[in-house]
């Protein structure tokens, strides 16, 4: 639901510093976990997924999660423990919601195998 | 197996060139599969479910330009439209889709090397596939210091974004006047190498724009005469430090001094940054006691809601980069410039010292202005946001034009109704020197009826825009047509220029037949 309090603060994200500091402060995401993975899973994430679903301040797919999942499933996915290969192949293909497909030039099957697995790997 | 043909291309003919393309570049980079392709479809398309969406028939995906001259030999023999994309993440603008359905995309996404960066003269030499982030990482790895220039969407390309005339918040913010040299394959394979990059051995290309004779690197941007494969680009040094500082002026009326101010300041290069002239009743934090104001309010009574609030009736964040010492000037001089509008208030924002390390940039919600990609951009129109397209109308810097256009947009959407999702306001940006730019979110819905209804209101802001004298400075695919239509001084002398330069270098009309509304002659 788009009340006026989200719509400020995604527009205050994108618009004046200065707006920011008229609205109240945004508190700070947890840091990452540090997790065992695959090494090659955890660099095609990093470079492709973490972005936009990684911790920290601005990023769209993890403020998006937190807003649809309203705390019942976590919003960085790397704390996921309910993705499944078939959730995370469909999501990088087809898209969910404003986040696009990923080509097999940006990421090719092999690559989002490698994703798959250190995402699910302790599932 | 293809199932979708180019235009006006025998599926024999076709079947015969994907067999020429993967012999050329290996059959792993040749995608022809639906599944394969549809990854190209445009995931912002306002043709949703329509059959108005602009489809590929294949892809082709090189990785040096050797591989790009056979390409587009083989293409030319066959007469088969190529759509390039670099990075294809021209997302809101056709993302990787092409204009001409069944064309074939030439995907140069593999082509992502980082030739060079200079961190004494300051310049890149890039591939088409390099990312902002692949720039930025590159140059992190590496300890430089010096900055790049992301665009908001920081997974866009360097070479795409400057030849869609991209801009960024830095004082390198003009995307495209921050380039220097090129390499062009032409429509018949030959390569061209522009300004010093003509001279064999050339020690400037990157740090001198022009070479000798015509300088031809403008007919290559927002195009279809060429495949850029090689780009460099002017570099920032890092600077010392950064400032911002907030003006609010309290009446309606200020914004004509306000912008003349402005102007002043950013014309003699004390402002060098991006920043953007906001209503604040339309972006200030949200209050439930405003939504009673607005209705039937008049702009004294707006003018007294933000008095009362402390707030001003325009805000305006002014960015400042280089020595810490010289910031701390500019800003005075700047508040002493702006002190003609009674009653303007100052405040200062955010400071920073650089370089910054990794735990200080995680606090900043928006790192772009500190040439640090980032993608929050995406977060706009909400959780549920299916995507969006940008209108973008090119205004003067005045305070008449603010007005003007902010009240004439805003007759559209009383006209029409408003798009579900849209700004309250319009933003007005200065991402390009002596003009303003108005960015405007249109939501992108997976619904045919509000598509409709959204391209309808779409057109009609072009026409209003037209109407006052304002172009727009880029559009989305399904709306080049409308743009360039209204370029029409002289009986489209332009149109007709840039026809002929099309049918003298691509006479096959190979090149992304369409793009920003040039036509082939086959296809006129």
């Amino acid at each position: 639901m788009r009340t006026p309090q989200k719509m400020w603060n995604r527009w205050a994200r994108r618009l004046q510093p200065g707006l920011i500091l008229l609205a109240a402060a945004c508190g700070t995401a947890a840091a990452t976990a540090d997790e065992p993975a695959t090494d090659r899973g955890r660099q095609v994430y990093d470079k492709w997924c973490a972005p936009c679903h990684g911790a920290g301040e601005g990023k769209p797919g993890t403020i998006a999660a937190g807003a649809i999942y309203k705390g019942s499933k976590p919003a960085v996915l790397t704390e996921r423990r309910d993705l499944t290969p078939a959730v995370i192949k469909t999501a990088v293909r087809t898209g969910v919601y404003v986040m696009p497909r990923f080509r097999k030039t940006e990421v090719t099957d092999a690559e989002l195998e490698a994703i798959v697995a250190y995402l699910t790997h302790k599932s | 197996m293809a199932t979708r043909l180019p235009p006006g291309v025998s599926r024999k003919d076709f079947t015969d060139a994907l067999a020429q393309f993967e012999a050329a570049i290996g059959k792993d980079w040749v995608f022809s599969r639906d599944e394969d392709v549809d990854l190209y479809r445009d995931a912002y398309s306002p043709f949703w479910h329509e059959e108005e969406e602009p489809v590929p028939s294949a892809a082709v995906a090189p990785d040096r330009v050797e591989q790009v001259q056979q390409i587009l030999r083989i293409a030319g023999r066959y007469k088969i439209p190529l759509w390039t994309i670099s990075t294809g993440k021209n997302l809101g603008y056709g993302g990787s889709a092409p204009k001409t359905s069944g064309s074939v995309v030439l995907d140069l996404k593999r082509m992502n090397r980082v030739l060079e960066v200079n961190d004494k003269n300051h310049y890149a030499l890039v591939e088409p596939g390099v990312s902002y982030f692949d720039l930025y990482r590159y140059i992190q790895d590496k300890g430089l210091r010096v900055w790049i220039d992301p665009p908001d969407p920081g997974w866009g390309s360097l070479i795409g974004n400057a030849l869609e005339r991209g801009g960024g918040y830095t004082p390198l913010r003009d995307h495209f006047d921050a380039h220097c040299g090129m390499e062009v394959v032409l429509a018949n394979g030959d390569i061209v190498r522009t300004g010093m990059g003509a001279l064999p051995g050339a020690k400037t290309w990157q740090q001198y724009k022009y070479g000798f004779g015509p300088y031809v690197d403008g007919i290559f941007s927002q195009s279809n005469l060429g495949v850029v494969t090689k780009m460099g680009f002017w570099l920032l040094p890092e600077p010392e430090a950064y400032f911002s500082g907030t003006v609010m002026a309290p009446k309606h009326d200020d914004i004509y001094a306000l912008v003349e101010a402005f102007a002043h300041l950013a014309n003699s290069g004390i402002v060098q940054g991006t920043t953007s002239v906001l209503r604040t009743i339309d972006f200030g934090p949200p209050d439930p006691a405003l939504a009673a104001v607005r209705v039937g309010a008049s702009t004294s009574d707006l003018e007294r809601y933000v008095a009362q609030k402390g707030l001003g009736y325009w805000t305006v964040d002014l960015p400042f980069y280089g020595p810490a010492n010289v910031i701390a000037a500019q800003w005075e001089y700047a508040k002493k410039k702006l002190s003609v509008i009674p009653g303007v208030s100052f405040r200062d924002g955010a400071s920073y010292r650089f370089p910054l390390d990794q735990a200080a940039l995680e606090k900043i919600p928006n790192p772009v202005p500190l040439g640090v990609p980032s993608l929050t951009t995406f977060a706009i129109g909400g959780p549920r946001s299916q995507g969006h397209m940008w209108f973008s109308p090119i205004i003067p810097m005045t305070g008449e034009a603010v007005v003007e256009a902010t009240t004439v947009f805003d007759q559209v959407y009383r006209d029409l109704g408003s798009p579900a999702g849209a700004l309250p306001g319009f933003p007005i940006w200065s991402f390009f020197p002596r003009a303003f730019v108005i960015i405007y979110f249109f939501p992108i819905e997976h619904d045919v009826e509000k598509n409709r209804r959204n391209r309808e209101i779409f057109r009609r802001l072009v026409k209003t825009a037209v109407d006052h004298g304002w172009g727009e400075y880029r559009t989305h695919t399904a709306f080049m047509d409308d743009i360039a239509q209204a370029y029409s001084f002289n009986n489209h002398a332009l149109r007709r220029l840039h026809e002929t330069l099309k049918d003298a270098l691509d006479p096959n009309g190979i090149l992304a037949p369409g793009k920003n509304g040039v036509w082939p002659r086959r296809l006129r």
